[in-house]
């Protein structure tokens, strides 16, 4: 793989920036020369062409959701929808500086309230912050708020998080650095909370717990409002990761089912892109008693008139720069106006549809651990589909057939787990293409295990030495190596 | 719902193959109570149509963008080249998600290396990771880096640090019990670094500071013991000025919002951290890596996978997942498009656009520049009388700055922090200083 790096190079600067058109003296006439970078940053000089051609080249190598299905487990990769990027992309709302009067940013406001009312109404809980950027930073500003509501209260023992073993690794990591310990909750036969070891481990030292619904297994909880009902009558909180809310939008809240705090995941529910891993959207909704506690600023409207609110005093503080990932909000909100009520219970409907109908075609060729109706999403094994094979070499040899692997690993409570979420924007024969290939696959696992073991066969490159990387990392351009082609 | 592809039939054909009636059956899971108690939103779908006439509507209603800008303060109205725009478009890239299958993502993964490097080329740094969520955040981490490496529970936090950064790392100080000393400013506007406690984890600067003036970071390291050097900078301004890493910082960061996004009402943002290769098993976040593939061939994976939480879980660096990455890779063809000389140009058009404008403010009675210390693209300049009448007054001129009250946190009166980029002409410089004169 050629980087700039390697690009054929030009002397000076090509016209995108234009001659000075103030009197110059001189940077080392203006800035002390101590100050001053000596050597120039090895930054190749590169015509457009050369530029635009590397990127479009590397573009190529990359598979997206618009290049086939994505069938990525707890990522609800759905289609992007395109006019979010014409919308994102309007001079009005990219012009705006952060610091400009909220009176001259009163369109932005707009849809920034608009969409924490919305999304408030979603998740059926009265307060929501737009800061959080990242699921993983929702849950951060989450496990920021269950603190400061201890603190206000005075019960400072309570400093552990109770965490089912199927949970998303970003939960107990995101407990962690807000400074609470973590204790592991086992899953039942069912694959759902082991009530028991719930109640043996509520005591005054836990804060709350962190629950994904439905679960990384596609399971509901069905017991849902035990397992709040008991955190709550313990005095701790509950958060709910919103990455699994493809499943139930339109049909069920997570305030009806005693959430504290439900993060979203807008390039997740909401349509929004993943960009290759961000820039993307984690608001939290909330319970009334931790209003107070969300972050300044606030998004207000009084007289038809929208402002930025600081009287928090309670408040956690500030989690951003500003006021959270704006454009890929404007995406969010714009999809849910498309959408409207109707349109979000379709949603949930096809994306839990096509999980069913996936998971009752591919049961006959693969381990089913936990084998009930499943939500948006489903957790095959690969064990024992032949000897020899790995999870790792089905997800490889996927890639031959021209499709996304699933979510490998994970969750960690299932061996050598394929993770399956469809979406709700793949129609039928997308389905049967999948199924297809991996009857096919199931096949050649039994028949020809070297097409698997040595897959991928078809992608721009073989498997790669993940050891290698790991164990001796190459993390910048080996400028002092010869260049390659 | 034009965004999905089933057709009635297709429906009843895959209940039928389910064994089921009907799709509400699929959620007989869900408890009773719970349905019951659902509101939907009052909402009515709405065509693509209407939506888009909406969102240009709220869009014209942002006066903020037909003003000229001299705000500054992390986000600045840089010039966008339009192939960056362009190489964004390429949905290969902007619909994959994280790259945890390398052999279907060696576009992005190629990319972040570059990245990568490119920030280490900026800083003067062994590595940088592929980016955090924003400048706030990323001094937040590294401050959490710095007391994983240190673990003294202080750090000691320069006075002259942008407001709204210092409000994200006091949150997370406060979550990790981690206190907070304060070093004050010299007359000059720089940090006074004459009295550092000895016993904190790290010493953060910011340089340009929130006064504009570029901190001397010449003897700083020798002078903070074995506390670790934390500095946020101006990606842009490191086209001219000496890079961090030369002065034996150990960690940078910065927001990199001036390299090729626009300002969006401050998101999405893009963090930068680099650090020293002692650091890297400390450093949060994602890590493309060269290795090779069954055949021999170069290519790129994530690396040091071990520090995350995916991995480590409770135990990770960081609980960062989802970052940057689009801003990042914006900011990888921003660099490619302008090279090295471009660079260089576009800070040098910075500094002597601001210096021009600041002699004019200055020369203007009444008016001066209340700090002796260099600065890059932004500095303050002390008015006379009411600088909240004042910026009303240049807000109904055209000219958008930041309102004082940010300067009177930090205990500036009757001050006005300017930023000038290149894309500011003389025309505009001339005509904003006009302004400021005549509306004493």
């Amino acid at each position: 793989m050629r980087t700039i790096f390697d690009q054929p190079r030009r002397e000076g600067v090509g016209g995108l920036f234009p001659e000075p058109d103030v009197p110059t003296r001189g940077v080392e006439k203006l800035i002390d020369r101590t100050l001053l970078r000596e050597g120039e940053p090895r930054i190749p000089n590169l015509s457009e062409p050369t530029v635009v051609r590397h990127y479009t080249a590397l573009s190529k190598l990359n598979y997206g959701v618009d290049d086939g299905l994505y069938p990525l487990g707890s990522c609800t990769m759905k289609h992007n929808p395109k006019v979010n990027e014409d919308l994102s992309r309007l001079p009005g709302l990219t012009g705006v500086h952060p610091l400009a009067d909220p009176g001259l940013a009163q369109g932005t406001l707009a849809f920034l309230y608009e969409l924490s009312e919305l999304l408030g109404g979603i998740a059926g809980l009265p307060g929501v912050s737009l800061q959080p950027v990242a699921g993983a930073h929702g849950e951060l500003a989450g496990m920021f708020l269950f603190k400061r509501y201890f603190e206000d209260k005075g019960e400072t023992t309570r400093r552990r998080i109770l965490l089912p073993d199927s949970a998303h690794g970003t939960n107990p990591a995101s407990a962690a650095v807000a400074g609470f310990s973590v204790a592991e909750i086992p899953s039942n036969e069912a694959g759902t909370v082991d009530l028991d070891a719930l109640d043996a481990a509520l005591d005054g030292t836990v804060a709350g717990i962190m629950l994904t619904v439905p679960n990384t297994l596609g399971i509901f909880e069905e017991r849902i409002l035990e397992i709040t009902g008991r955190v709550h009558a313990a005095g701790g909180l509950c958060y709910f990761d919103g990455a699994n809310l493809n499943a139930f939008l339109g049909r069920a809240r997570p305030g009806d089912m005693g959430a504290d705090v439900f993060h979203f995941n807008l390039h997740k529910t909401l349509s929004t892109p993943h960009g290759g891993g961000g820039p993307g959207g984690g608001p939290i909704a909330v319970s009334k008693p931790l209003v107070d506690f969300l972050p300044v600023p606030s998004i207000e409207r009084s007289d038809g008139r929208y402002a930025l609110g600081w009287n928090r005093p309670r408040s956690i503080g500030s989690v951003h720069s500003f006021y959270g990932n704006v454009l890929v909000a404007a995406k969010a909100y714009a999809y849910l106006l498309q959408l409207g009520d109707e349109g979000l219970r379709a949603v949930s409907e096809d994306a839990v549809l096509n999980a069913n109908y996936l998971q009752e075609r591919l049961k006959r060729s693969y381990a089913l651990p936990y084998d009930r109706p499943c939500k948006h999403e489903f957790v095959l094994s690969g064990k024992g589909l032949a000897e020899g094979i790995s999870t790792l070499d089905i997800a490889k040899r996927l890639i031959d057939y021209g499709i996304h692997p699933p979510t490998v690993y994970f969750p960690l409570i299932v061996r050598e787990a394929l993770m399956i979420e469809p979406t709700e924007s793949e129609g039928k024969d997308g389905l049967d293409r999948f199924v297809d290939a991996m009857e096919r696959i199931a096949v050649e696992a039994r028949e020809r295990p070297e097409l698997l073991r040595e897959a991928p066969h078809r992608a721009p490159v073989r498997r790669l030495d993940q050891t290698r990387a790991a164990r001796d990392p190459v993390l910048t351009y080996p400028f002092d190596e010869p260049a390659e082609g | 719902m034009r965004y999905l592809p089933h057709s009635a039939a297709d429906r009843r054909e895959m209940l039928a193959s389910i064994g089921v009636s009907s799709v509400d059956e699929l959620f007989a899971d869900v408890p009773r109570a719970v349905s019951d108690a659902f509101r939907p939103l009052g909402l009515s779908p709405r065509s693509e149509q209407e939506v888009v006439a909406e969102l240009t509507d709220l869009a014209a209603r942002n006066r903020a963008y037909e003003k000229v800008c001299f705000a500054g303060g992390g986000v600045y109205d840089h010039y966008v080249p339009s192939l960056v725009g362009h190489v964004l478009l390429r949905s290969e890239f902007y619909t994959a998600y994280t790259p945890y299958q390398p052999e279907v993502s060696q576009g992005t993964l190629t990319a972040m290396f570059e990245f990568q490097t490119l920030v280490c080329e900026l800083t003067g740094m062994d590595v940088a990771n592929a980016s955090l969520y924003d400048g706030a955040t990323a001094l937040a981490e590294a401050m959490l880096m710095a007391e994983r490496v240190r673990s003294r529970g202080r750090v000691a936090v320069a006075r002259s640090l942008f407001a709204n950064v210092r409000r994200v790392l006091d949150t997370y100080c406060w979550a990790s019990g981690i206190e907070v000393v304060e070093l004050p400013r010299l007359p000059s506007g720089r940090c006074d670094l004459s009295d550092v406690p000895d016993d904190v984890s790290a010493v953060v600067l910011q340089s340009p500071n929130a006064f504009g003036v570029i901190e001397s970071l010449e003897g700083v390291k020798e002078r903070i013991g074995d506390a670790l050097l934390i500095v946020s900078v101006h990606p842009i301004s490191l086209g001219v000025l000496a890079p961090p890493g030369e002065f034996g910082a150990d960690v940078v960061v910065g927001e990199g919002q001036p390299l090729g996004l626009p300002m969006s009402f401050g998101g999405p943002l893009l963090g930068l951290l680099a650090t020293r290769k002692e650091h890297l098993r400390q450093m949060p976040g994602r890590l493309s890596g060269r290795t090779v593939d069954a055949a021999g061939k170069t290519g790129y994976t994530m690396a040091a996978q071990t520090r995350e939480q995916h991995i480590r879980r409770e135990r990770a660096t960081s609980n960062i997942c989802t970052n940057s990455a689009l801003c990042a890779l914006a900011a990888t063809v921003y660099l490619a498009s302008v090279g090295a000389d471009g660079l260089r140009r576009v800070a040098e058009l910075n500094v002597e656009k601001a210096h021009y404008l600041a002699d004019r403010i200055a020369a203007i009675e009444g008016f001066g520049l209340p700090f002796s210390g260099p600065f890059f693209n932004e500095f303050v300049v002390r008015v006379p009388g009411d600088a909240d009448g004042l910026r009303r007054a240049l807000l109904d001129a055209g000219y958008l700055v930041e309102p004082p009250e940010l300067l009177r946190a930090h205990g500036v009166e009757n001050g006005l922090r300017i930023a000038v980029t290149e894309r500011r002409t003389r025309e505009q410089l001339d005509r904003f200083a006009e302004a400021l004169g005549g509306s004493r």
